[in-house]
């Protein structure tokens, strides 16, 4: 399949693309054509990228659909993509969450041009995760910032100017970072060779002195802090969410937040092995403090919507905790949490918005009773916030499990407190289910219509991944584990750490 | 008869140098077509209007044309390569044909801009094209001045034109304060370039950039102080031409008061030609002082960075906010002058390139928002502007999202190509600074954005109990609506494809 001629990952990046320059095309009249023609390229690309997921070689470390094409010489940047396990189910997971979030989210305005920015986005988001680049990857990572921007202020809730504007500075400060860490690196690779961008070149050099990787390392975790977010950097992340329209929030919850802890796991820890070592305690502190402060934060959110926002950044922590436990378990996991933090919020952003659509109100105070009156959107509320808190069977306990192992042979204590979060997760999820779908319902909340197709058909696919990846993880984690084996030898061999030897067999899970 | 040829013959004749006219094409051009708008106003009874802009159009392009082939010339390889001229007074080489591209895409976008704009304000007569002209002949001047008294001549021809210009609205106050300020401060800072210059001469003994480097090269200047002090005063003037704190004050009050279309030429082609003298004088003659004016460099890009991209964010008016974001402009030029290598010039002629586009753009969108008499030129003329004019929104929002330096646009790419040289100088803390003032900068072009996209409101006219209805019809004319579509293509297409763009500006730093 590797020598397919068919340039699959180009393709599925440049789809949503063109779909965004058809749709520019088109008269604004037609909102339902452009409608349409949108979800169409979102299906396509989904599909391509389902399709991805399947031709892709379970076992082999290496990345595979490699397309190389120099762009910019003088700087040795070149369209380069290509796909390992890490990235393999992030390009899948964008491929399903946006023909989902396009097409089972009424829009209120301007269709086309929203359609238009989600097209937009989603090449954004695919190229960011498919760029063996840094430069490419960079690009990718910054326009994304753009479509969001305009769809958070453009068609979000009341307070989305301020919402849109604080999310695009905080990303683009962390971003300054990145962007003078990244050229330090390539230029200090350079020593006696030629300049580039490309990743698999750079990681093969590991060319910085260790003081040196430290600091670097440190300008690309700030880039990378920022977009996760990880606790002192997070507070845009309320805001963006909440003011953002349903479809936003999906996509930032389910897409736009794994490109920091992509990020971390692909250029942080692959491109400076000794720092990552070195500095992981500092990462898994803000990772545990994530984790708690998030959870007790959205305890006490009187907003529906705040409270799932607050929850991602505990969910998030998770995902870094298990990166920088730096073992075979722990980085599998977290690459599994993104898979399963993508569907699980991405549904619950989802269900809030249907809720928020019918009420118009997302207070938790003036929510009761909803069971009596939607039993169906109950029970599918039911099935998402219990993957997002960890039950067993569900796929959020796999990869918390996994990441809370891997912690676990590590740093012991950290995986201790961390494991509070779940318990907390139990308990702001299920005390909100409480307050809004229990009881009988008053006031506006009697009569209200329970879910319909077009709803049930948006969050459908969710639930079945939920259930699918909960029952039976095996086939993604043997796609993610031998590249994630990979990664952690090659931190093994480029510093003196060794991960204990029980990490090595992982037997629990995939054997 | 005889006798007195013969005599004639032997009288020895004053020895005057070669003038290389096929090199100096493109500001002949430039000067010869301002002569000529001068004698068919006085020749010709009835003339359009329309006719000034057409011909400067045409001269612009004539030069543009010009300056390509030159540059093509010079830059090849196997060609002649670069050449001194007029006994070393002046060079041909690719930085100055670059310069002199540049200054040409200014002249023909700034034509564009003016057309429209003498049109709505009733001046009918060519006097605007000839300044413009004239002008841009002197900024071509500064670029391919190899002698520091040949540069002064070019730095006046520029700013006695813009001077003029600046105040060429004299119904509105503004414009003749503007013209007053820039004036009397650009006298000055004059003055203290001839003193740099004089002070130079006085401890190297030429005023020939090569042969200052020369002489620099082989000996140690015997007065070092006033050779530094020297080069500082040519520092400070050619600032003051550029707009670097702090020798900026003027700036914002210059470009609020001046006629849009002559902010944006000053924005553009000015600053082009003040880096070009600056790039020149410190690469070409003081070289070898670099470890001398590295430091001092980076301290004034630090400040104007920050002193640009802070103040711009308070601004109401949206020519003084785009007054500050130029100073803030300056500073990334500074950081690839700084760097003092072949990539650090490339990112600033890159960066100067990218930015004439970018900021000719956007004075013609103010151009047109801002109405007869530049009357409205506070923020809120911008709101709502994407439900009138969805197109023009749109490309302002592209030249806008580009100089806030968002990816696949040239603003990007030229903000990466300077900090990219200042990495590889080692200026790492100059790079972030570059960076983090990026992210301050990102804000009021934001703000911009957001009140282009916002819903139009009682409020937006609220200010002056104007005469007019809630929403006033936008015209947007021809000649802008072609600037500013040039401008926002030429943005994102060399933003995709950058390649042809980068070679332009890297060939164009083989000095002579």
């Amino acid at each position: 399949m590797n020598d397919l001629s068919f340039p699959i990952l180009t393709v599925i990046v440049l789809l949503p693309a063109a779909g965004c320059a058809v749709v520019a095309l088109l008269p604004k009249s037609r909102p339902d054509i452009v409608k349409l023609v949108g979800f169409l390229f979102a299906v396509a690309t989904g599909a391509f990228t389902v399709w991805l997921g399947f031709a892709f070689h379970a076992g082999e470390p290496g990345y595979q659909f490699v397309t190389e094409h120099a762009w910019i010489k003088d700087f040795g940047i070149s369209w380069l993509l290509g796909v390992d396990g890490i990235s393999l189910f992030l390009v899948v997971l964008t491929g399903i969450l946006f023909p989902i979030a396009l097409g089972g989210v009424k829009v209120h305005r301007d269709v086309k041009a929203y359609t238009a920015w989600m097209l937009l986005l989603e090449a954004g988001c695919l190229g960011a995760f498919l760029s063996l680049d840094l430069f490419v990857f960079f690009l990718f990572f910054e326009i994304t910032l753009v479509p969001m921007y305009f769809i958070i202020g453009g068609w979000g809730y009341d307070n989305r100017v301020y919402a849109s504007v604080k999310f695009f500075l905080y990303t683009l400060f962390g971003s300054a970072f990145m962007l003078v860490g990244m050229l330090t690196l390539v230029f200090l690779s350079a020593k006696g060779h030629a300049v580039t961008f490309d990743v698999r070149i750079l990681t093969e050099r590991n060319a910085l002195a260790p003081a040196t990787a430290q600091w670097v390392f440190l300008a690309f975790a700030i880039g990378f802090a920022v977009k996760v977010p990880l606790f002192p950097v997070h507070t845009w992340l309320p805001d963006a969410h909440t003011e953002a329209p349903t479809a936003g929030s999906v996509i930032l919850a389910g897409v736009l937040l794994k490109l920091g802890t992509y990020g971390l796991v692909r250029f942080g820890v692959a491109l400076f092995p000794s720092a990552a070592v070195d500095m992981a305690p500092l990462l898994l502190t803000l990772a545990v403090i994530g984790i708690i402060y998030g959870a007790l934060v959205a305890t006490v959110q009187r907003d529906l919507k705040r409270l799932v926002a607050y929850s991602s950044v505990a969910h998030l922590g998770f995902i870094v905790l298990g990166t920088f436990a730096l073992t075979n378990q722990g980085v599998s996991g977290g690459v599994l949490q993104m898979v399963n933090h993508g569907l699980s919020t991405g549904a619950l952003f989802l269900l809030v918005g249907m809720i928020s659509d019918r009420r118009h109100t997302r207070q938790i105070s003036q929510l009761n009773g909803l069971q009596k009156s939607m039993p169906v959107l109950a029970a599918v509320f039911t099935v998402v916030m219990l993957s997002s808190v960890g039950l067993p069977g569900l796929n959020g306990f796999v990869g918390e499990f996994l990441v809370l192992l891997g912690t676990f042979i590590t740093r012991r204590w950290f995986a201790v407190v961390a494991t509070a979060g779940v318990i907390l997760a139990a308990l702001y999820l299920l005390w909100a289910y409480q307050r809004v779908f229990h009881g009988t319902p008053t006031g506006d909340n009697v009569g209200l219509p329970d879910i319909n197709w077009r709803e049930a058909a948006a969050v459908g696919p969710l639930v079945v991944l939920i259930v699918a990846l909960g029952v039976y993880p095996k086939p993604v984690l043997d796609r993610v584990n031998p590249s994630v084996e990979a990664l952690i030898q090659h931190v093994e061999k480029a510093t003196g750490y060794k991960q204990p030897a029980v990490a090595e067999g992982h037997s629990l899970v995939d054997k | 008869m005889i006798p007195l040829l013969a005599q004639a013959s032997t009288v020895t004749r004053l020895q005057t140098p070669d003038v290389e006219y096929a090199y100096l094409s493109p500001e002949l051009v430039l000067i010869g077509g301002a002569m000529l708008l001068l004698l068919v106003v006085s020749v010709f009874r009835h003339r359009p209007a329309w006719l000034w802009s057409a011909l400067t159009l045409s001269f612009g392009a004539g030069s543009l044309v010009l300056s390509l082939a030159l540059y093509n010339q010079v830059t090849d390889a196997t060609g002649a390569g670069p050449k001194e001229l007029v006994a070393g007074a002046l060079v041909a080489d690719g930085f100055s044909t670059f310069f002199m591209v540049l200054v040409s895409v200014c002249v023909i976008l700034g034509a564009l801009l003016a057309t429209t704009y003498l049109g709505k304000e009733g001046f009918r007569g060519p006097e605007f094209y000839v300044l413009m002209l004239l002008s841009a002949s002197g900024a071509m001047v500064m670029a391919s001045a190899n002698d520091l008294i040949v540069l002064f001549l070019g730095l006046e021809i520029l700013s006695i034109a813009l001077y003029v210009l600046a105040g060429f609205n004299p119904r509105r106050m503004e414009s003749k304060e503007a013209a007053m300020k820039y004036f009397v401060l650009g006298a000055f800072s004059s003055a203290l370039f001839l003193y740099g210059v004089a002070l130079v001469y006085g401890s190297t003994g030429s005023t020939n950039l090569a042969a200052i480097h020369t002489y620099l090269a082989g000996n140690v200047a015997p007065n070092h102080g006033v050779l530094l002090a020297g080069a500082a005063l040519l520092l400070v003037g050619l600032g003051f031409k550029v707009a670097v704190v702090p020798f900026h004050t003027w700036t914002p009050d210059v470009y609020q008061g001046s006629p849009s279309p002559v902010t944006g030429f000053m924005a553009a082609a000015a600053k082009a030609a003040g880096f070009a003298g600056l790039l020149r004088v410190f690469f070409s003659g003081f070289s070898v002082l670099r470890l001398d004016w590295r430091p001092a460099m980076a301290v004034v890009a630090v400040l104007t960075l920050l002193v640009g991209s802070v103040l711009a964010v308070v601004q109401n008016d949206i020519k003084r906010m785009l007054a500050y974001s130029s100073i803030s402009h300056a500073g990334y030029v500074l950081i690839g002058l700084q760097a003092a290598s072949r990539a650090g010039i490339a990112g600033s002629l890159f960066y100067l390139l990218a930015y004439t586009f970018m900021v000719l753009g956007s004075f013609a969108v103010i151009t047109v928002v801002g109405r007869p008499a530049d009357a409205n030129h506070d923020l809120s003329a911008y709101r709502g502007l994407a439900s009138r004019r969805p197109t023009l929104a749109f490309a302002f929002t592209v030249l806008l999202l580009s100089q806030a330096g968002v990816p696949f646009t040239t603003g990007f790419l030229a903000k990466f190509y300077v900090i990219s040289a200042a990495v590889q100088a080692g200026s790492y803390a100059l790079a972030l600074i570059g960076m983090l003032s990026a992210v301050i900068a990102a804000f009021f072009y934001l703000r911009v954005t957001v009140l282009m996209y916002s819903p139009l409101t009682d409020e937006a006219h609220g200010h002056e109990g104007e005469e007019a209805p809630p929403v006033r019809p936008l015209r947007v004319p021809a000649p802008i609506a072609v600037a500013v579509a040039a401008a926002a293509v030429f943005t994102i297409a060399f933003g995709l494809v950058p390649a042809p763009m980068i070679h332009f500006a890297r060939h164009a730093t083989f000095f002579l």
